[in-house]
């Protein structure tokens, strides 16, 4: 481990600034002043560059190789898309110009991108009007949150609960709490895969707000039903949300909005091919039907009769500010590039190939791993690491030593309600001959654990570092690396 | 333009691997009447065309502009050598490091940020980041909630008008008390915040610079409320903390911030990088990821995810935050910025921008009918009166090539003659002087 700060030198410098061309007498009046200098490090340009070189050499990404993990649609990453929303004309706008007087028409460029972005994602999923502004797929679900209840509050209704299914990402109840709901779980049939639909006749009532779906869901399962689902929630007037995560497995072939669903968030940084970064930025749009429009947040894009774009902030029943501005504009404007490269058919094609590729992949482990639901998945399927365990070798066990073959592994232990689950999903952009691959990476660590046990609870081995102690990072609560070391 | 790699008959050999006889097969649990009413979506295009279009809407918009336009986003210099390492495939193209092995790249970098973060603001902890500096404000009071149990938060009218709209909308629904406290002179008015003050305070927030780039010390703030239980957030601009005092010299429980000044681009309002920052005794009530030193098997150090019991994934409904995806890429970008320009070469651009500043103030004072407001010590950015209203000026400098600055009166009514400029290291003397000598002109016409 190499830490910038043990490589400090003083004196070095990595940026030189032009000098100054105005006199440089000030200084910040004493009583405002900080009183010693913060401790940045000193180093050249090639310094910084070699530091940071070595540490993508520790990292993997999609480019790098096959990144099956479930949920998080690691699709590969157009690079054309990355080079025209650093563009100047985009990359250089400050967001307040239109805020100044006719200054809509300064950023008509970036206001028709975002405009026609958001009418690109309704009639993908069937809505009718979408807000951009969400910076992350929690952050819509809880944009959504409080747009339902708005409208709840307008109409009168006094509601207190969120009815979330236990196979739900985290993420969802988390943002019903935090928007100041109830959260009451549901339970999904073990025999089926899909939601326990008597479990939520009983759970339902004049107190629901809300219920948040994930269709396909976390197991992969497509639920037939989904539309008796809404019908039911909507004699209560609950309001369905649509959790746009799984959105890969669908598109061309299922709109929400067709089943009446009342809002959806999608992740452009899924679907749309925007990148992960390493954790973000992603982006989590969100689409309504015509009852909750009036409460998106603002600003709203409109386009005028002489065919040019405005922000309107006049819609008094907003929910108001959820962003400082439009959301995360290059990562949106990416995302309609990856749109208009992909079109109608491209689209399409991206679900057949996400939902093959997952099939493929249970069909070929389905001797090797306990399968909890075998049948056709959707984009990504679910095994179970339970005939392994009888060996010692736990879904732990099989990721790390996955990345001794040289993938990332898919997500672990998640779904919650499958014991030992790894959840994988491949994408549509990868090749037959990598899925073959893995697959017999796969298939070896089932030989494995059953031949030598031992060398899977040691794996990776050819990682910079081996598993590491999570218990001890918690105790030592070393977050910030600490002054006066070599400095 | 379609990115997948499979051909046809590639297809057709994994279909028939899983028995089936058509992709149709595969779409059999979604019932005929669930099927899309429409999908009236554009033919796809070449890599080509699509460019050729998008270069035509970037045409279209005024980036321009010799831009004096500020509020809390900066057009700072951005060295090329972040844009060449974050653009490594490594980093952007991986997902939140869940498998630490594969991920001390990011892992490494998130915690020499945090480092960053703390070092710029006196603080000890930091967090992996979250949304914005609007999003970073809403988390603090949150966190100052669940500290105190109290719910009342007491504003500063001098804290970025977006945020506290922010603030407003993301509390709507809960039972917390807001209460703005309207700044008179240019600062925080001490009498009427020590009078908002009360046993019921969970948190006050101010803001140095504030809106008006006006600064301050708080210390006398943060004195008064720790002695009735009461937290201090600090929304503060990272380049300023160079030179001006910091959260952690004053006495503040939570530093937080946009990030967008170190090194990421304008780009329209986003993507930034909102910072938190807290106490040790805070860090476990503090929002979004956190990365810390371990070690491994072998006794090597390394790092991971830490502090997860907080988190959405583990705690779902009694999480402390809902985050999850947060601004990773922002934050390498601040952490390169920071270890590019140092110690010195941080503070030479606080310089710049200081001096530059106060040149362009003077400058502008020297203009008969102009005045500045409230004559107090800024940073970057200062605020002054017109003769005229703020928003039609701006209008006029537009059509001359500049962007003037933020008309006041759209979120200060009464203040429609004010107008905010803001100065960076990007602009120099000549920019400068050919602004007065424009703004004048202007004025006598």
């Amino acid at each position: 481990m190499s830490i910038i700060f043990k490589k400090s030198v003083p004196g070095r410098r990595g940026v030189r600034l032009p000098k100054c061309d105005v006199p440089a007498s000030t200084e910040i009046p004493e009583k405002y002043r900080r009183l010693s200098d913060a401790p940045l490090v000193e180093l050249s340009e090639i310094d910084v560059v070699r530091h940071f070189t070595e540490l993508s050499l520790k990292n993997y990404g999609v480019d790098t190789n096959f990144y099956p993990l479930g949920s998080c649609t690691m699709k590969y990453n157009p690079k054309v898309t990355e080079k025209l929303a650093g563009m100047e004309g985009f990359a250089s706008l400050h967001p307040l110009l239109p805020q100044l007087r006719h200054g809509d028409l300064l950023t008509q460029g970036a206001l028709a991108a975002l405009y026609d972005l958001e009418h690109l994602l309704r009639e993908i999923c069937g809505m009718d009007a979408f807000t951009l502004q969400p910076m992350a797929g929690a952050h819509g679900e809880l944009t959504a949150m409080m747009i339902f209840a708005a409208y709840h509050n307008k109409k009168g209704n006094k509601k207190s609960e969120v009815l979330i299914p236990d196979e739900s990402h985290g993420t969802n109840p988390s943002s019903a709490a935090i928007a100041g709901y109830e959260v009451k779980p549901v339970p999904t049939n073990r025999e089926t895969g899909a939601l326990d639909l008597e479990a939520l006749r009983q759970k339902i009532g004049e107190q629901t707000a809300a219920l948040m779906l994930t269709n396909p869901n976390t197991l992969g399962i497509f639920n037939s039903d989904v539309d008796k689902i809404t019908e039911i929630a909507h004699k209560y007037d609950a309001q369905v949300y649509y959790d746009g995560a799984n959105l890969n497995a669908v598109l061309g072939k299922f709109r929400p909005g067709d089943a009446d669903f009342d809002a959806v968030h999608v992740n452009l940084h899924k679907t749309f091919g925007t990148p992960h970064g390493g954790g973000g930025p992603g982006s989590g749009p969100v689409g309504v039907k015509k009852h909750l429009v009036d409460f998106l947040p603002i600003s709203r894009i409109v386009k005028r009769d002489d065919a040019t774009y405005a922000l309107d902030y006049n819609y008094p029943d907003s929910i108001g500010y959820i962003a400082p501005f439009y959301g995360n504009f290059s990562v949106c404007l990416k995302a309609y590039i990856y749109i208009l490269l992909l079109g109608a058919e491209g689209l399409i094609e991206v679900s057949e190939n996400a939902v093959l590729n997952a099939n493929y992949i249970l069909h070929s482990l389905k001797k090797e791993y306990d399968v909890p639901y075998l049948r056709t998945c959707m984009h990504e399927c679910v095994l179970s690491a339970k005939k392994q365990v009888e060996n010692g070798v736990h879904a732990l066990d099989i990721a790390k030593a996955l990345i001794d073959r040289g993938f990332h592994p898919p997500t672990t232990y998640f779904p919650l309600i499958v014991k030992e689950a790894l959840m994988i999903e491949p994408t549509e952009t990868e090749s037959k001959e990598t899925l073959d691959a893995f697959i017999s990476a796969m298939k070896d660590i089932a030989e494995k654990a059953a031949s030598n046990p031992d060398e899977l609870h040691k794996a990776p081995v050819t990682t910079p570092v081996s598993r590491l102690d999570e218990t001890l990072a918690v105790k030592s609560m070393n977050l910030v690396f600490p002054l006066d070391v070599n400095e | 333009m379609s990115y997948i790699a499979n051909t046809a008959n590639e297809q057709k050999e994994m279909l028939k691997a899983c028995g089936l006889s058509s992709i149709d097969a595969l779409f059999e649990d979604i019932p005929e009447r669930l099927k899309p009413k429409s999908f009236n979506i554009p033919h796809g295009k070449s890599e080509l065309e699509v460019s050729a279009t998008i270069e035509k809407m970037a045409s279209r918009n005024y980036s321009h502009l010799t831009s004096f336009l500020g509020g809390g986003f900066y057009d700072h210099f951005i060295p090329a050598a972040i844009d060449a390492l974050a653009s490594r495939g490594e980093f952007y193209t991986a997902y939140t490091p869940y498998q630490p092995e594969l991920s001390q790249g990011t892992l490494q970098s998130i915690y020499e940020y945090q480092t960053d973060i703390c070092r710029l603001t006196g603080m000890e902890v930091s967090n992996a980041s979250v949304y914005d500096g609007g999003t970073a404000l809403y988390e603090a009071c949150q966190m100052a909630i669940n500290a105190t149990g109290r719910n009342r938060i007491i504003i500063d009218g001098g804290v970025n008008p977006i945020y506290r709209k922010m603030i407003h909308t993301h509390t709507l629904n809960l039972s917390i008390e807001l209460c703005e406290v309207a700044v008179t002179h240019g600062q925080g008015d001490r009498e009427k915040i020590f009078e908002a003050l009360n046993k019921d305070t969970a948190a006050m927030i101010v803001q140095n610079p504030n809106f008006f780039g006006v600064i301050d010390d708080h210390s006398d703030i943060v004195n008064k409320c720790h002695s009735m239980g009461i937290l201090v957030i600090q929304s503060t601009y990272p380049v300023a903390l160079a030179l001006i005092k910091t959260p952690g010299e004053i006495g503040a429980d939570i530093a937080t911030g946009d990030g967008q000044s170190l090194g990421i681009p304008l780009s329209f309002g986003g993507p930034y990088l909102g910072f938190m920052a807290t106490r040790k005794k805070l860090a476990r009530k503090m929002p979004g990821r956190i990365s810390g030193l371990t070690m491994d098997t072998q006794g090597r150090e390394g790092f991971v995810l830490t502090l997860q019991a907080r988190e959405q994934h583990i705690r779902r409904e009694k999480a402390t935050s809902n985050i999850c995806t947060n601004q990773a890429l922002c934050a390498l970008r601040a952490n390169i910025y920071l270890s590019l320009l140092g110690k010195e070469g941080l503070k030479e651009t606080a310089r710049l921008c200081l001096n530059k500043a106060l040149y362009m103030k003077e400058r502008l004072k020297a203009i008969p009918n102009i005045k500045v407001y409230e004559d107090l010590p800024v940073f970057n950015e200062f605020v002054i009166r017109l003769p005229m209203d703020a928003g039609e000026l701006a209008g006029m400098m537009i059509d001359r090539g500049f962007a003037a600055g933020f008309p006041l009166g759209r979120y200060y009514p009464g203040m429609e003659n004010y107008l905010l400029v803001a100065v960076t290291e990007k602009r120099t003397k000549h920019d400068i002087d050919l602004f007065a000598e424009t703004l004048e002109d202007a004025l006598c016409q």
